[in-house]
């Protein structure tokens, strides 16, 4: 069942031939674009009727202001006119608003009965802003399922004085992660980017619960993978080198690996260069709009952003560029226009198949 | 495309590149090659055993195996705990690990627990091609690569051609069936026991070399490895034989392409070193050579009694460290994490300390310092610091015992501190250094843990009855959290203080965001471990609390002020829209009464007894550097005597001034008709108001503002036409005698009483300024007949209207001193002039407007944009490059030649 016998997806060799002859965009921040709503709980909560597509219900005693997965389901519109901005601002790709949309991390919110729910619908919304951004301006646009690290670290035990506890086993990642993109599969995903990466076994435990949904679905999509530097050591937090991270998760055969959020581009450029030098597979970037102020929120504008990502193209380090937590559509679009004049990294083996 | 290479990886990534001849894996932690490391796990003594594992990565192994296959022990869950406890050891995680049993669940536990890319050790044929083909797809599932053990379902591969039958198709069903990538196989074709008598063994280690060749040639990519000790199984308990017999075997199956190998990597012979006479018996019974007379391992038997014993001491590991003083030896081990010496290295501390505290706020915390030092430089990464927090748990556990002694045994906690870390947030590395500081120091610690919601944080606090809630988060959103949790805290009623600390959190944050949340008590940043005792000890003092809860206030308050000022800074607007939000006095109804004169009038009545009773002694204090509110600063801790002998010497000072008329003060003071006019103020000649005789200019602020604040002009306290409103003016000096006085002392070399003769000089002006601004309201202009504020009480500006000086930042213009003076005739009536830099001499002096609307009150202008210098000039009539240099301090940008200037 798990092997690489399997069909590739129809968007699969699409997505190769376009990331070898231009730096492909992905997407901004949603997070900080839903920020910007000011949205009430009335507004996540649906005033307290949380349903589904379907009407189905998903009672939950909590409440669910800043469950930002939720409004796939209670602001449909609203997510999807932030991915349309975005496609339009210039990106090819859009992410789902599933980062969260696991039962482990929706735990939080007692959403854990909505997971299959929240995964179809993100797809689906990412999907109409692409019908739309495409009847718009005629460009091909792809979904790609967001799947997040969870707030769970399999590989660090969050008590220090038992360093063997886990709170989260393989299991249960791979479980949950299992679910999630089954519902983005079904949702009409066209790739699964497993993101903001702390700790590998969480995402190794991703990719594995890719290679079973594939197998269940009976064909196999493509796999961004993208690694957080979390602090001056240049490591994950779970202290890999960028290196040794591209070892761990290279058996993905991943359409691209990469980093994001955490640093901005300009800290994020030795460890993305770092990863370029090392991978076989197409190489993905979206940092952060700088670094966060101490109110957390991100200054760098647009032509700063920018100007800091175009190096990686001009350098050739990057097939696809876009951005993290506090980049706007005019982050993107400004991205866009710069690394336009700079043709894509060249893959260091054959293109991955 | 370049070769396909081995890629692994622990903490940090391993390729086995062509340069590499082998590979070590190390052997130790396993429990069928090692005895003492089974003792220890089977005694589930997990300290020492991973100590071991510690040992063979510091002795050079670069992969190390792990195997549990004990009969007596749970060796799924064995092997669970053992790579959960590796993986927190960042010094033995550095390496990939070869994850090695011989049951298939064992190793399937072990896969789901490595973050980095492992080894499988081993798969094989043995239950045929089905199993194989999924096992191997679900190690290509985890990220593995394997070993795989020439072994079919007719059993292992002794010879040659078994060797290569099995060897070579695995390596088919793998490559063409599994996809599995060829650099990512490694053939095991069994090392067998040699020399053990029976003579079907005897050509084992050649058939395990030339099988080895063959793979290399011909199975592209693979690599070979094997378990070296099988070979000399027959010596056990001849060490030095042994590892000749090792070194002899690696040294030729390497040649053949032997490419990795389970040694110990702590006990290898070098080839070159070993005696000539057991390395050729080692030869001919390896290579299964024909020695000259008897047999290989009749000869190598006869030889080996005669190494027995003689075997190197197992390698010493580099304790030189141990020599260190005990500071630097506690500091060595918790920057390396080493637990080992730590219970003797404080008990010593200890010994040398004159209390156990002591030890923990010296040498601990200027260790945990260096770590903190070097995390933040990136020499260090969280799970190191993870363990220098552990070996500082231990340090502290060791000196306990000793403080509770200390306290007369009744150990009654000092306060009871909640620690969590908020919701959505994993990290508390930083929490748990700051809890078991606070714990060291006598208070009791309830630590929630991670990822805790408000609500628990809540109860719990409750439940708990504790003193102070302290928060921690790293990420960003948790700051978030910390407000949302401050302004429940609120809501719910709490009143006890809330501590801040974390990464990401700051002052400013704190100051302004989560303070202002909590108002009953209050939020205080933390900025690290090492100030968490004195500001939790602070806080539950009866006797500081107070104290310090109101110093810490007022420093928000400033920190927030700043910040605002900052960001307000950032965002100004254009002149029009500044003017838009002007503050909109309703003037319907607004009656004030007429000064009793229009035009300048000279004030000469002054009694400098009466003077002296409106001093504000504060702004004297500071003169001198002393920082503190009269009368307080009397009893100030630490320069209360100082501030009492001052003032004690001013006062007999003053009491000369007054006696023997020191000084002779002056003053004029003037009203006029007065209108806004725009952001201008017009004055009238007479209250007929037909004819102007002048305009004040003022300044608007262009800060972007909140809420419905307005943009103040100090016209816009002054009624429009139509309102009958009026602007007074007024110049007080104490004289220019004071100049004289001192230069007087300094000739006599008193510079103390020259200072002092012209602080008391500034503090009379600015009183008679004060007192002079009283009889404006009750007498001369007369709109607050009645007011009856002591002296004392003005200090805080209780009254009714404002005196703003031009050069100030209500109208930070100094040239508008100009207009003031020649309205009032004022160096005629005072003796006051005006300066080129329009200062005033004699500098005991103080000017000023009256303005008399009871909303009005003194703001700063601030930063001013070019489009309203551009106007501010018309309309004074002055050249902007003039303006702009007079008001350089406050523009907002560079002044230079104008955008539209710039477009002609």
């Amino acid at each position: 069942m798990l092997n690489f016998s399997l069909p590739p997806s129809p968007a699969h060799n699409a997505l190769i031939r376009a990331a070898s002859e231009r730096i492909l965009i992905l997407d901004g921040a949603m997070g900080t674009m839903i920020q910007t709503l000011n949205m009430t709980e009335e507004d996540f909560s649906a005033n307290g009727h949380i349903h589904g597509p379907g009407c189905r219900h998903h009672p939950s005693d909590h409440p669910q202001k800043g469950n930002n997965d939720l409004l796939v389901l209670t602001q449909p519109q609203a997510v999807e006119d932030i991915q349309l901005e975005f496609a339009l601002a210039g990106a090819d790709i859009l992410e789902t608003n599933t980062f969260s949309s696991t039962t482990i991390a929706q735990a939080d919110y007692g959403l854990e009965g909505a997971v299959h729910d929240l995964n179809v619908a993100g797809a689906q919304v990412a999907r109409r802003a692409a019908q739309r951004a495409e009847a718009q301006d005629g460009k091909r646009r792809y979904v790609a399922g967001a799947v997040g690290p969870t707030n769970r670290t399999a590989s660090i035990s969050p008590d220090v004085n038992d360093p063997g506890f886990r709170a989260v086993s393989f299991d249960d990642l791979r479980i949950a992660y299992g679910q999630q993109i089954d519902g983005l599969i079904e949702g009409g995903a066209d790739l699964i980017l497993i993101e903001t990466i702390f700790d590998t076994l969480n995402a190794k435990a991703a990719i594995f619960a890719a290679f079973e949904s594939f197998a269940k679905h009976g064909q196999r999509l493509p796999i961004m993978i993208s690694g957080t530097i979390t602090d001056a050591s240049g490591r994950t937090l779970s202290g890999q080198t960028p290196t040794a991270f591209w070892h761990s998760v290279r058996h993905a055969r991943p359409f691209t690996v990469g980093l994001n959020c955490a640093l901005g581009a300009d800290a994020m450029r030795p460890h993305l260069a770092e990863l370029a030098g090392v991978a076989d597979s197409f190489i993905c970037a979206y940092p952060n709009a700088g670094l966060p102020n101490a109110f957390g929120a991100y200054d760098e504008t647009p032509d700063e952003t920018a100007a800091l990502v175009e190096v990686f193209a001009r350098d050739g380090l990057i097939n696809i560029a876009g951005g993290c937590c506090g980049t706007t559509p005019d982050h993107i679009r400004a991205i866009a226009e710069r690394v336009a004049a700079h043709p894509p990294r060249r893959q260091k083996e054959k293109a991955v198949a | 495309m370049p070769e396909p290479m081995l890629r692994l990886s622990g903490l940090e990534p391993f390729v086995l590149t062509p340069d590499i001849p082998f590979v070590n894996v190390g052997e130790r932690t396993n429990v069928t090659g090692s005895a003492r490391f089974r003792k220890l796990i089977t005694n589930r003594d997990y300290a020492a055993a991973l100590d071991v594992a510690r040992d063979q990565v510091e002795n050079g192994a670069q992969i190390i195996d792990v195997n549990m296959d004990e009969g007596l022990i749970d060796s799924r869950q064995a092997m669970i705990d053992f790579l959960n406890l590796i993986a927190a050891e960042p010094d033995i995680a550095r390496v990939p690990i070869m994850i090695d049993s011989s049951k298939w669940e064992v190793i399937e536990a072990g896969l789901k627990c490595v973050q980095g890319k492992p080894v499988v050790n081993s798969i094989s044929l043995k239950e045929g091609e089905a199993a194989f083909i999924e096992q191997a797809t679900l190690c290509l599932a985890y990220g593995a690569a394997v070993v795989v053990m020439a072994f079919d379902e007719n059993g292992q591969a002794d010879t040659l051609e078994r060797k290569i039958e099995i060897c070579a198709r695995a390596y088919r069903v793998l490559t063409e069936k599994v996809g599995f990538p060829p650099e990512d196989i490694i053939f095991d074709p069994n090392v067998f026991a040699v020399a053990t008598g029976i003579e079907e063994h005897d050509n084992y280690g050649v058939d395990f070399i030339e099988a080895t060749r063959w793979i290399r040639q011909n199975l592209p990519h693979a690599h070979v490895s094997g378990g070296v000790s099988n070979l000399s199984f027959s010596f056990r308990g001849n060490e030095p034989v042994r590892e000749a017999m090792h070194a002899v075997f690696l040294y030729h199956a390497i040649q053949a392409g032997m490419d990795m190998g389970i040694v110990n990597a702590g006990q290898l012979a070098v080839y070159d070193q070993i005696d000539p006479d057991l390395r050729d018996a080692c030869e001919d019974v390896v290579l299964n050579r024909t020695p000259a007379k008897g047999t290989p391992t009749e000869n190598l038997l006869d030889i080996a009694e005669r190494y027995r014993g003689t075997g190197r001491e197992e390698k010493q590991r580099d304790l030189a460290w141990r020599d260190w003083p005990v500071e630097k030896r506690l500091e060595h081990a918790l920057v390396n994490g080493l637990t080992e010496f730590v219970d003797e290295d404080t008990e010593a501390a200890r010994q040398a300390a004159d209390r156990p505290l002591d030890v923990i706020e010296g040498p601990l915390m200027a260790g945990m310092n260096v770590v903190g030092d070097l995390f933040g430089a990136g020499k260090m990464f969280l799970p190191q610091v993870v363990k220098s927090a552990r070996v500082m748990k231990q340090a502290v556990a060791v000196l306990l015992p000793y403080m509770e002694a200390e306290k007369d045994g009744g150990r009654e906690a000092a306060g009871r501190v909640l620690m969590a870390t908020v919701k959505g947030d994993v990290h508390d590395i930083g929490k748990n250094i700051v809890g078991v500081v606070l714990a060291c120091n006598n208070y009791e610690i309830i630590d929630l843990g991670v990822m805790v919601p408000p609500q628990k944080i809540l109860e719990e606090a409750k439940a708990h009855d504790v003193d102070v809630i302290g928060l921690s988060g790293l990420i960003t959103p948790s700051l978030d959290e910390m407000v949302h949790l401050a302004a429940e805290m609120e809501r719910v009623g709490f009143d006890i203080p809330l501590l801040i600390g974390g990464a990401t959190t700051s002052k400013v944050h704190t100051a302004v965001k989560i303070a202002p949340q909590y108002q009953r008590s209050q939020a205080i940043y933390v900025t690290d471990a090492s100030r968490a005792v004195g500001v939790v000890s602070a806080l539950l003092s009866q006797t500081r609390r107070d104290g310090y809860i109101a110093e810490i206030r007022t420093e928000y308050d400033e920190v927030a002020a700043r910040h605002e000022a900052a960001e307000r800074a950032k965002q100004r607007l254009p002149l029009a829209a500044a003017r838009a939000n002007a503050m909109q006095i309703d003037w319907t109804g607004y009656h004030v009464p007429a000064p009793q004169f229009i035009g300048p009038r000279p004030v000469e009545d002054w009694d400098l007894a009466e003077i002296a009773r409106y001093i504000d002694w504060t702004p004297f204090f500071q003169t001198w550097e002393l920082k503190g509110v009269y009368p307080r600063i009397l009893e100030h801790e630490t320069y209360g005597a100082a501030a009492k002998s001052l003032f004690a010497d001013a006062q007999a000072m003053l009491e000369r001034i007054i006696d023997e008329g020191w000084f002779v003060p002056r003053a004029v003071v003037g009203f006029w008709p007065a209108n806004r006019e725009g952001d201008d103020i017009r004055l009238f000649a007479d209250t007929a108001r037909s004819a102007t005789l002048n305009r004040l200019h003022t300044l608007r602020q262009q800060t972007s503002k909140r809420g419905d604040r307005p943009n103040l002009a100090l016209a816009d306290f002054v009624a429009p036409p139509g309102v009958e409103d009026y602007v007074g003016g007024f110049v007080v000096t104490t004289g220019p005698e004071e100049i004289a006085i001192a230069e007087k002392f300094e000739a006599a070399g008193d510079d103390y009483s020259a200072i002092m003769v012209k602080a008391l000089a500034d503090r009379f002006a600015e009183a008679m300024a004060e007192m002079l601004h009283q009889r404006v309201r009750r007498d001369f202009w007369g709109y607050a007949p009645k007011e009856a504020f002591a002296p004392a009480d003005l200090i805080g500006e209780p009254y009714r209207g404002i005196r703003p000086a031009p050069g100030y930042p209500a109208q930070p213009d100094h040239t508008e001193k100009t207009t003031l003076f020649q309205l009032l005739e004022a160096e005629k009536h005072t003796g006051v002039s005006l300066t080129d830099s329009m200062a005033m001499w004699p500098g005991a002096s103080v000017s000023g407007l009256y303005i008399g609307h009871p909303e009005a009150y003194y703001f700063g202008v601030a930063k001013v944009e070019r489009d309203q210098v551009e106007d501010y000039a018309a309309r004074k009539g002055m050249e902007i490059a003039e303006v702009e240099r007079w008001l350089a301090p406050v523009l907002n940008y560079r002044p230079g030649k104008s955008p539209a200037m710039a477009a002609e």
